[in-house]
């Protein structure tokens, strides 16, 4: 068979995953299990070593992801932004201590406030990077055979989320027609008011259909044995060498970059203890 | 093996209504039997079908008589049904296809070897040639019917139960479905009820057929008992069932649909003109259709025509000014064009573009805006600074042609679906713009609602307004006099010519 060039994406997933590397196979709870390790070693403190590093592996990793990259530059703008963002607002704030780089007017910066600046940066992106990419990384039906299979969460209650995430989709395709339809009917536009109001006709238009998908999504569901008792389930989440690798390698980085941080002097605690 | 249905007296009230919504009813249907339920809308056929596969939820009404599949009362869990509805879009459950055909086989605790080995079996049968992993959101509205059929193929029920499964599909497509609901039934010797407006589609290979009424069956016998016997032949006309012989003009009997004589002696000038067009939906990156040179001329009828996924709702959307070219132009010409700052009706105000260009959705909810089919009806007149008295005519006017005048300060989300597409397409109609474009008008419809849309849609005409309309359904593009215009593989070599 040739192969498949999708051109409608899942509108489920930010960054669509372009190549199935062994991260990509890797188990889900894996995948979550790694973000974690790592946001852990970036929360403990604020400090450009022990973020550095993290966000040093993150980057170094992402290729492995399968992720399309460019896909995530677009998409993820919003990330340093907000890391420079909250950066600024540190150096402005933060405490006054060593030389004066800048001082114009209300705006002083010191050695020191950059520095705590250039922490709050590096630690934010640390810690947002490996949980958006590997939550990118997840496929969500692979992650609720892992629910039911090893967390044993209910599974009635997960393949209701699971489908009924799927309506969510959707409703953003329902939202863009009835956008349409609006402006189609005239309505879209003109003063405040009238927007507002036509807004409201819309959202409420968009209740309506959702309640009348959710009702035949559920009566698709049952009419196909959903909720019989006694399901399989055919694809068996298992752990594999990858995953023990992985999870190895994010608790060495994290404890690699907790001891640098302490050999170095930089640890800076966020509980002082 | 299929299962015996059996009901004695059995009755289904729901829980906000005085009425009962269907019955009470008595049915003996044998194992394997294969039935086309008919019944004019409002007889409650999709409440029966519920009630077979054991699905209509119990706090919602209350139920009388006796009913039973098998040796049992209906109930999902059981396993032994199978039920297709009619939105494809609300019965996908999973992202990707192969999960979504193995999820009833899970349900029913089929062993993972199993599964896996019917899933590609079920979807080759259904004529669903790709690989597991699709994506479902990628599929059409005709694939998605499939992909709901190949997971009932793969659940071998006993019951199969189909509530107007062809309804927003094309034609084509229509017929393949049927098809791979007739392998499905033989393969597991099913029990099989199906509901369905176009008789002709199930005629020919159903055992019996059953008339349901408002106050219980009034009618049961194979098919050729059932259109072979002229007075119940006019009562099923009476209610808008499309018999098997007539085909489309069941219309002729009840609405004059003048036939457009010296149609191209009227023709005007081009009002709505697409240049060397490519279309696409918002942020999409690859054009759903390409190269597209069309000419919309005041009075006459153009039908855009082509497979499923040929981008002919993108066309559509595009010509009417909703979203922007993907590369080319549509410019406004001659009339339509007067008093416009530019000629690109995209960069219309939404005021000045809707008394002007009618678009009518494929869903007629999503244009519902008002919260009565009065108000609907003239806010399109209101915005186009029509006076109060104007307004009122206007409205009376289409209240009466449309039957719609008893239910003038009803909800519209509340109406039926024939009611709600009359209104959709009356309420686009109703400041008289001079470019009416509609999406599928006639999909689902029964054939009452579909000889009042051939009426609406030749006043427009003979009122010198185009219409574009998007269609499968070749009998209506030949009852508004559409010329064709083809999308898809074909377009270079169809564009723009004529077929008679």
């Amino acid at each position: 068979m040739t192969r498949e060039r999708v051109t409608v994406e899942d509108p489920g997933q930010l960054i669509p995953v372009v190549r199935r590397t062994a991260l990509v196979r890797c188990n889900p709870l894996t995948k979550i299990a790694v973000a974690l390790i790592l946001m852990v070693g970036a929360l403990l403190s604020i400090d450009v070593v022990s973020a550095g590093i993290i966000l040093g592996f993150s980057l170094l990793a992402l290729p492995l992801t399968g992720l399309d990259l460019k896909a995530a530059l677009t998409r993820l703008w919003f990330l340093p932004v907000g890391a420079l963002l909250a950066a600024w607002g540190t150096a402005i704030l933060a405490e006054k201590t060593g030389a004066t780089v800048v001082d114009v007017g209300p705006i002083l910066m010191t050695t020191g406030s950059l520095e705590s600046a250039a922490a709050i940066f590096v630690r934010a992106l640390a810690l947002a990077i490996p949980l958006v990419v590997l939550a990118s990384a997840i496929d969500p039906r692979d992650l609720s055979d892992a629910l039911v299979q090893h967390l044993r969460l209910p599974e009635t209650v997960v393949i209701s989320i699971l489908a009924a995430s799927r309506l969510l989709g959707l409703l953003v395709l329902e939202w863009q027609t009835l956008s349409m339809a609006r402006r189609a009917r005239g309505l879209a536009g003109g003063s405040i008011l009238r927007r507002t109001r036509s807004l409201f006709a819309g959202i409420f238009v968009l209740l309506v259909q959702s309640i009348r998908r959710g009702t035949t999504l559920a009566m698709a569901m049952e009419g196909r044995a959903f909720g019989r008792p006694g399901r399989t389930w055919r694809r068996r989440s298992t752990f594999g060498t990858a995953d023990a690798v992985v999870l190895v390698l994010a608790v060495v980085v994290a404890v690699v970059a907790v001891a640098s941080a302490l050999v170095l002097g930089t640890w800076n605690p966020i509980i002082p203890g | 093996m299929g299962l015996p249905i059996r009901a004695h007296g059995y009755s289904w009230r729901h829980a906000d209504r005085d009425s009962l919504a269907v019955g009470p009813v008595d049915l003996d249907i044998a194992p394997g039997e294969k039935v086309l339920l008919l019944g004019p809308s409002g007889a409650g056929k999709s409440t029966l079908l519920h009630a077979i596969a054991g699905v209509l939820p119990t706090e919602a009404g209350e139920s009388g008589g006796e009913f039973l599949v098998g040796e049992a009362a209906p109930d999902p869990r059981r396993g032994v049904t199978g039920l297709v509805l009619q939105d494809p879009n609300s019965q996908v459950i999973f992202s990707r296809i192969g999960d979504d055909v193995a999820f009833g086989m899970e349900n029913l605790g089929l062993p993972a070897e199993v599964v896996d080995a019917r899933i590609d079996a079920s979807l080759a049968a259904m004529g669903l040639d790709l690989p597991q992993s699709h994506p479902t959101a990628a599929l059409s509205g005709g694939q998605k019917q499939r992909l709901a059929l190949a997971g009932i193929h793969a659940m071998a029920p006993e019951v199969i139960v189909l509530d107007e499964p062809t309804a927003n599909i094309d034609p084509v497509s229509a017929r393949a479905v049927r098809d791979a609901v007739l392998t499905v039934q033989e393969s597991t010797a099913a029990t099989m009820i199906v509901v369905e407006h176009r008789v002709g589609l199930w005629s020919d290979d159903v055992d019996t057929v059953i008339v349901l009424g408002r106050a219980g069956i009034v009618a049961h016998g194979t098919p050729d008992e059932v259109f072979g016997d002229p007075a119940l032949t006019e009562v099923l006309k009476a209610t808008g069932i499309w018999l098997p012989e007539s085909g489309s003009p069941t219309a002729t009997d009840r609405w004059t649909v003048p036939a457009r004589t010296g149609a191209q002696d009227r023709l005007g000038s081009p009002v709505l003109v697409g240049e060397r067009l490519s279309v696409a939906r918002p942020r999409a990156t690859v054009p759903a259709a390409t190269d597209l040179d069309l000419e919309v001329r005041a009075g006459e009828a153009l039908g855009i025509v082509g497979a499923n996924g040929a981008g002919k709702s993108t066309t559509a959307l595009t010509l009417a000014g909703l979203i922007p070219e993907f590369s080319g132009v549509v410019r406004a010409a001659g009339p339509l064009a007067a008093g416009a700052k530019e000629a690109r009706p995209f960069t219309w105000p939404s005021k000045f573009l809707a008394p002007r260009i009618g678009m009518v959705f494929q869903e007629p909810e999503h244009q519902f805006l008002k919260s009565s089919v009065a108000d609907e009806l003239a806010l399109g007149p209101r915005l186009a600074g029509w006076s109060t008295a104007e307004v009122d005519a206007r409205v009376t006017e289409l209240l009466e042609t449309l039957g719609l005048a008893d239910i003038a300060d009803a909800h519209p989300q509340g109406l039926s679906g024939g009611e709600k597409r009359r209104l959709s397409v009356a309420a686009m109609i109703a400041p008289r713009p001079q470019v009416l474009i509609v999406d599928e008008p006639t999909f689902g419809q029964d054939a009452l609602t579909w000889a009042g849309l051939v009426a609406l849609f030749l006043d427009v005409l003979d009122h010198g307004s185009a219409v574009v309309a998007v269609s499968h359904d070749l009998d209506f593009l030949d009852a508004i006099g559409a010329r064709r215009f083809t999308l898809g593989t074909a377009a270079q070599t169809l564009r723009g010519e004529r077929v008679e």
